[in-house]
């Protein structure tokens, strides 16, 4: 299964793992298959705030770059340093490899954040145009 | 591969390793006159500055620097081995004559500083090509001071905010095409622009009707590449400059493709207000590995007051001279004057060509690449059906069934003995493969291009993987990109 | 048309090929008034002996056989014959750039031996494959200080050749990126204090040259103390690379942007010429401009590639590090050829020639006139102050096809009558004791005040 159904995903291909007030927060299967070997990740400080649907940082393939949207609003606690010397993670497992972690403003702010199977059936239908 | 042989064969060629590895302490290829003034302390002089070690610097002799770049040189492919079709860099011949006369001693070493009165050569070498490119472009003044194509537009697109603000609003944004070069909305932002994406339309070109939409007052210029990056001319060019001068807009052109457009139809004359030109594309000066280039902007009276100073300037005397003196000036954009011994170059090419060398040339480029459009139409998806100009865009729409991608047929084309076409560009064409012969190809060479790209075709459909594997008969093979950008190895270390 | 390989029969089998009645046919897309159905006013086609003599004819009125003075960003250095040699080969000259790696492992291969050859003069960890000049390469450098510190404004030595000032200027006049000044001293070094003065909290980096416009090394460990200590990046220019031999490099700065015209690069009145910018590791990322990577292909032959072009307009298009396309990379062909003939001993040999022949000339003037900056260590060049006005003293000098050093007032004015002057491995002995010796004519009398000022050198 691709996807895991406790995650949250947004449409622009990053999931989110909520646990009360803290989440963590990476890209998808979907999302590395299309970009291919990651070679670069750009990822905020901590204590940067970021805020849902606006960037957060970069992800680069060998020819593309693109961004990072924020799922949610709040303020980064922890980012994934071994993702500096080994972008290559994300490729072996998305789903089980995160970027940053952070402190949500409003936990109840996720409501429109996709499921599992409504993603799932969105990158079918985005794969398939 | 059935035809490749009637092109290309392989031969034997040289290995070389790095210079570093061939140096040992001892070694020179130096010899300095003796010294006819006193010698020095260095450490007095210089004091703690005193630089004692230049690291792993190489030492080496004459005839291993010359074995070595002379076996480098032969991994490489060039135009003066065949046909360099890389769509919109223009690959044409680069005219001998224009080294010969780029190196006559005067000229190759004029100071940038010394006296006018001993720099009148230059001077008119510069204000001659100034005025050649004017009476090309239909513009009405020049600058030749841009480094680049991309320096140009950079110069371009400040004077466009330079004559904005002078009538007291800059304005906030630039509209480009969704087919541009990734350089107009880079260049857009270094001058503090926004950018919005204008749409193309079914048939490749600007769609009048959301560019009416999407223009206001908001606008400084929209920035379009005539011919297109499809290679198609747009045809509503002159409701583009009416829409955009309504609203008090600028038309600028990216005048990367003027090859298809030289002695037949002039910019100036269909409304554009800036536009810059590639000395490295229409006017043969030599690409050299990727560059110098060389980016003159031609402008419209309104907008003179802004070009980069100094400017060229007839002298009460009958001299030329430098004109400093330019108040509404953007500034400077580079050291001196910009690359001078490209305007040589470019100078030699347009002397060498004449007006009917000049329309000929723009006349065979464009029969070019219709002639291999017709060639290859059938066997690789056309996109756009639109007339071509001097270049045409393909996909990989049938091949890509096989899963083989434009890039995988380029790779191929190699094996052939052809440079690969310009893959992957304009990103408005998924998996594009962008053909521009040039003028400089006869019919017997674009005959092989033909027939090795239909063979290419056949292959991906009886045997795609020797596609994807090319090429085969170089030096190395595909090289892996990937670790090269993961844990990035910039510079020779000793071991 | 001797550059156009089709007969007009060829032209009329592709015109028939393609089912095109005529070759108008084929421009029908322009719309009709706009159509040239004229000849351009160009001058007529020539023959290539036309065109030869026609530049001869230029060559002659540009200069030739004067013996100059003039650095101040572009110089008179040897060039040794091999490097147009191999430049000239059509594999280099007519190559593009290297997107298709396995054809293009010549080129790749020399700009690797490049960047290498850079790092080592310039104590620096990474260098791109060449920017398209000192200038450019300085003003993309303190741009790329703004990335990196996240900061927004400048401080710029006055010492900086004013030209590289000007282009600084109007690449930052857009982007909201102040650029202050700070002034020299009496012995031509960066202000320190002025420094501290105009350095805040929000300066991304302090911008210098050493040598500097007036020749004098900076003394560029105590200015990167007082950058790093503002948390600002210190970029050094160096207009001079020859000086590289013998000066010690900038090791503290946290970017480089050369010229690099001085190893091999003919002064082509003014250009085309060669920047490059040289950095740390850490900052490659935030770096304009092409880069070469090693690597293997398939079979784990080495080999290399074009790499990190994430960072560039075609893939990043409005939000990359720089709109820069383009490289240097024929004349950046050139420098390398030179590095190689030069080399770990000859470059400080080369290096060390230039410093005497400017300690003698200094010497020599300074017995007739002010040598200004005399106490700070210098390379090639040095400020001659005169009592008689530098444009009167060189227009004296041009009669015996000598070119004098250059005016200073028009950047300068606070110098008074003082002028720069360069000497290299080329300048002979006897023209300087000439030039010294027209100086001295005038210097030895009362300046007249009254007398015709021509324009000789800008």
């Amino acid at each position: 299964m691709p996807y895991p159904t406790d995650l949250k995903y947004t449409k622009e291909h990053e999931w989110i793992k909520v646990d009360g007030a803290n989440a963590t927060i990476g890209i998808t299967h979907y999302a590395q298959e299309s970009l291919g070997d990651i070679v670069f990740v750009e990822l905020p400080k901590v204590g940067t705030e970021i805020t849902a649907g606006k960037t957060l940082g970069t992800v680069e393939s060998v020819k593309a770059v693109s961004d990072l949207y924020a799922p949610a609003t709040g303020t980064v606690t922890e980012v994934n340093g071994e993702l500096a010397t080994a972008p290559e993670k994300i490729n072996k497992d998305a789903n089980g490899t995160w970027m940053i972690k952070v402190t949500l403003k409003n936990p109840g702010e996720l409501g429109g954040l996709l499921s599992a199977a409504d993603y799932e059936k969105f990158v079918t239908e985005e794969g398939g145009q | 591969m059935k035809h490749a042989t009637r092109k290309a064969t392989r031969h034997v060629n040289q290995n070389e390793g790095l210079i570093f590895e061939k140096s040992s302490p001892g070694k020179a290829a130096w010899k300095l006159p003796p010294l006819d003034v006193p010698e020095v302390d260095t450490a007095k002089l210089l004091g703690a500055s005193e630089r004692k070690d230049l690291g792993n610097m190489p030492e080496v002799s004459e005839i291993e620097i010359i074995r070595h770049f002379t076996r480098l040189s032969t991994w490489n492919y060039a135009i003066d081995l065949g046909m360099y079709p890389l769509g919109s860099c223009t690959m044409k011949y680069n005219p001998r004559v224009n080294e010969v006369v780029a190196r006559l001693e005067g000229i190759a070493n004029g100071h940038p500083y010394q006296p006018e009165k001993i720099s009148q050569g230059a001077l008119r070498i510069i204000q001659t090509l100034s005025d050649c490119l004017l009476e090309i472009t239909g513009m009405d003044q020049i600058t030749l001071q841009p480094a680049a194509g991309a320096h140009g537009e950079l110069t371009g697109l400040l004077m466009v905010r330079a004559y904005h603000q002078a009538k007291g609003n800059p304005r906030k944004k630039i509209l480009i095409p969704d087919s541009a070069h990734g350089t107009n909305p880079a260049t857009a932002a270094m001058v503090g622009y926004s950018v919005e994406n204008l749409k193309s339309n079914e048939r490749g070109m600007v769609e009048v009707s959301a560019l009416e939409a999407q223009m206001n007052e908001d606008v400084a210029a929209l920035m379009l590449t005539n011919p297109n990056t499809l290679g198609v001319f747009e045809q509503e060019i002159h409701k583009i400059a009416e829409i955009l001068h309504a609203k008090g807009g600028l038309l600028y052109m990216d005048g990367a493709n003027m090859n298809a457009l030289v002695g037949k139809v002039r910019p100036g004359d269909f409304g554009v207000d800036v536009m810059h030109l590639n000395l490295h594309k229409t006017f043969s000066t030599p690409h050299g590995g990727g560059g110098p280039g060389s980016g003159p902007v031609a402008v419209k009276r309104g907008l003179e007051p802004f070009l980069p100073k100094p400017v060229v300037v007839n002298k009460a005397d009958g001299t030329l001279g430098f004109e400093y003196n330019r108040p509404q000036s953007v500034g400077r954009v580079r050291s001196f004057y910009g690359n001078f011994g490209m305007f040589v170059r470019a100078l030699a090419y347009i002397l060498a060509n004449g007006p009917d060398g000049l329309r000929q040339t723009t006349e065979d480029a464009v029969l070019n690449a219709n002639y291999i459009r017709k060639g290859l139409e059938g066997v690789y998806d056309l996109p756009y059906a639109t007339p071509s100009m001097h270049e045409v865009v393909f996909s990989d729409k049938v091949q890509a069934k096989k899963g083989v991608k434009t890039m995988d047929i380029a790779k191929r084309l190699i094996d052939y003995g052809f440079h690969p076409y310009t893959t992957a560009f304009p990103l408005i064409v998924p998996g594009a493969l962008m053909i521009e012969p040039t003028e400089s190809e006869g019919k017997e060479e674009m005959d092989l291009f033909i027939e090795a790209m239909k063979s290419i075709a056949q292959e991906v459909e009886e045997d795609p993987q020797t596609v994807l594997d090319a090429p085969h008969s170089t030096r190395v093979s595909r090289l892996d990109e990937t670790s090269a950008a993961r844990k990035p190895v910039l510079r020779w270390k000793p071991a | 048309m001797r550059y156009l390989p089709k007969s007009p029969a060829d032209r009329k089998a592709i015109l028939k090929a393609i089912g095109a009645r005529s070759i108008d046919d084929l421009f029908a897309p322009i719309p009709a008034q706009y159509r040239l159905d004229r000849d351009l006013k160009v001058p007529r086609q020539m023959a290539e002996s036309e065109i030869v003599d026609w530049f001869r004819q230029r060559s002659k009125e540009n200069g030739l056989e004067y013996t100059s003075f003039l650095g101040a960003g572009a110089y008179m250095h040897y060039r040794p014959v091999i490097i147009d040699a191999l430049v000239s080969r059509g594999e280099f000259l007519t190559a593009y750039t290297p997107y298709q790696a396995e054809i293009s492992q010549g080129t790749l291969q020399a700009i690797f031996e490049f960047q290498t050859m850079i790092c080592e003069l310039t104590g620096m960890e990474v260098a791109n494959a060449s920017m398209y000049d000192g200038s450019t390469a300085a003003a993309e450098a303190a741009m790329m200080a703004v990335r990196v510190t996240g900061r927004n404004s400048v401080v710029i030595a006055k010492s900086v050749h004013p030209e590289y000032r000007e282009v600084l200027a109007t690449y930052a006049q857009n982007q909201g990126l102040p650029v202050a000044t700070a002034g020299y001293l009496e012995t031509g070094r960066l202000n320190l204090r002025e420094l501290e003065q105009a350095i805040t909290a929000d300066t991304a980096c302090v911008l210098i040259q050493s040598p500097n416009f007036f020749g004098a090394v900076e003394d560029v460990a105590a200015i990167a103390e007082v950058a790093h200590k503002n948390g600002a990046l210190l970029v050094v220019s160096i207009a001079e690379a020859v000086s590289l031999g013998i000066v010690e490099p900038p090791r503290q700065a946290d970017i480089v942007a050369m010229e690099a015209q001085s190893f091999g690069v003919p002064l082509g009145f003014g250009g085309p010429y060669c920047g490059v910018i040289a950095t740390r590791e850490k900052f490659v990322r935030q770096m304009p401009g092409r880069l070469v990577g090693q690597t293997t292909d398939r079979n784990g032959k080495r080999g290399f590639v074009l790499t990190l072009a994430t960072r560039e307009q075609h893939i990043r298009r409005e939000k990359a590090t720089s709109n820069i396309c383009t490289n240097q990379a024929l004349v950046a062909l050139m420098v390398n050829i030179f590095m190689n003939v030069y080399g770990k001993v000859g470059l400080p040999e080369l290096a060390k020639q230039n410093l005497a022949k400017t300690a003698y000339a200094a010497e020599q003037f300074g017995k007739h006139a002010e040598v200004l900056f005399a106490r700070a260590p210098r390379f090639n060049e040095f400020v001659v102050r005169t009592a008689e006005d530098p444009y009167v003293i060189n227009s004296r000098l041009l009669g015996h096809k000598l070119v004098g050093g250059l005016p200073l007032k028009k950047f300068y004015p606070e110098l008074g009558n003082a002028a720069l002057w360069c000497c290299t491995e080329m300048t002979t002995r006897s023209a300087i004791d000439t030039a010294v010796g027209l100086l001295a004519e005038s210097e030895a009398e009362e300046p007249s005040g009254e007398h015709v000022v021509e324009e000789v050198a800008r």
